[in-house]
């Protein structure tokens, strides 16, 4: 089973998600990312999603429970790169993801856990 | 070859030039437009070609659904679709079909003269043959008519949701018309790709030309917005007339914290400040 690559970039958690996204590959980078915030001390997680032109519900809800984790532990989730038909599909399914905030790319997004961490004094 | 069709070739081919004339006058009786009659003689030739073929190769004369009649299907359904889009009604086109009558029962009652009762079978052999091929061009009419009007819907509704730059990194789609479910997901996919093309995060829907906002239409504007949140971006609801801001309070709907402004230029306004953008306009 392939598990996704995460990266640290300063302060930041970078994932880019390049594969399907199978159940166990999602359960696997909800572990794997919660292990890395601790080890890191993160501030920041990225996802990246533009490679994704399926999201199923599973998907929906790990993204959810990753943003919550992500926020026990201190950490802020951004979530990036969503395409139009995976929105769309979302939407439909009543995923609204409330709580996860989203950029349109990487950039923006990074720009947006920079501000934050400014805002929060930060290093 | 069966005995009723031989003796409908018999018909067929005794007289062709004068069966054809015989046709053609019974059948721009009913008044057809001009251009219309410029063609009939075509038309006619073609479609006595076909019936001929087909009672030769020994179709079932009650059978016009059978393969056999293919052809005479095709003809039939070309010259409906022509006349269609020519602007000739309905009942003209099946009248010329129907007008094979007069000289099919001519030929008919001078060949069986002796015989009336199997006059009689023949002409209605042959009246239920020509009734259903009238039948037929009549329901091909209605199709082609309905294809016109199917494809005419589909442009209007590709033409009434333009998806515009309004300035950088502002998008505006001005709805016009009745916000249905095609038409939703018309504008979620138009809009949300332009956002990723443009990388715009703010999009202005303007409702000015939506008549009513009931809560089936609310909710169609809310999965947009959704949609455009989940995306990354953000949405202003712009136009909102007074009579949609009451009937939205009366009904209850709840906006979900989206930004509302009653005209585009409020809501490109907010749309500037909140990129950061600053206008001073000199004294005079």
């Amino acid at each position: 089973m392939d598990r996704i690559p995460i990266l640290k970039m300063g302060h930041c958690l970078l994932v880019t998600i390049q594969i399907d996204l199978l159940d166990q590959t999602a359960l696997a980078l909800q572990d794997d990312l919660s292990e890395r915030i601790a080890a890191t001390a993160a501030q920041g997680v990225l996802i990246d999603i533009s490679a994704l032109e399926v999201v199923d519900s599973f998907v929906g809800r790990i993204l959810a429970s990753i943003s919550g984790i992500s926020g026990i532990m201190g950490a802020t989730l951004v979530v990036v790169g969503m395409q139009p038909a995976v929105a769309i599909t979302l939407v439909e399914l009543g995923l609204s993801l409330d709580g996860v905030r989203t950029a349109l790319d990487v950039e923006r997004g990074m720009a947006l856990l920079s501000g934050d961490e400014r805002s929060r004094g930060g290093h | 070859m069966k005995q009723e069709n031989a003796l409908f070739d018999d018909v067929l081919k005794a007289a062709p030039g004068d069966f054809l004339t015989s046709w053609l006058s019974e059948a721009t009786q009913s008044g057809d437009s001009a251009s219309v009659a410029k063609t009939a003689p075509q038309d006619a030739q073609e479609l006595l070609d076909s019936l001929q073929e087909a009672v030769r190769a020994d179709a079932d004369l009650t059978r016009f659904d059978d393969d056999a009649w293919s052809r005479t299907r095709s003809v039939l359904a070309e010259l409906s679709q022509s006349r269609a889009a020519q602007g000739a009604s309905a009942g003209e086109t099946s009248y010329f079909v129907l007008a094979i009558k007069r000289p099919l029962f001519a030929g008919l009652r001078k060949l069986l003269d002796g015989s009336p009762q199997h006059a009689f079978d023949a002409v209605w052999a042959a009246s239920t043959l020509v009734d259903r091929m009238a039948q037929w061009t009549a329901t091909t009419y209605q199709r082609s008519r309905e294809d016109v009007i199917l494809r005419q819907q589909q442009e209007l509704l590709e033409l009434s949701t333009p998806v515009v730059k309004l300035w950088d990194g502002v998008l505006a789609v001005p709805m016009i018309g009745t916000l249905d479910s095609s038409r939703t997901q018309l504008v979620m996919e138009s809009l949300l790709t332009r956002i990723v093309e443009t990388g715009s995060e703010l999009a202005i829907i303007d409702i000015t030309g939506v008549p009513t906002v009931d809560t089936l239409v609310a909710q169609h504007l809310l999965k947009t917005v959704t949609a455009i949140r989940l995306m990354g971006a953000d949405c202003i609801i712009s136009g909102i007339r007074p009579q949609i801001a009451q009937t939205i309070v009366q009904l209850g709907i709840d906006l979900q914290g989206i930004i509302t402004k009653a005209t585009l230029a409020d809501a490109l306004s907010l749309a500037l400040k909140k990129g950061g953008w600053v206008f001073s306009r000199p004294a005079r």
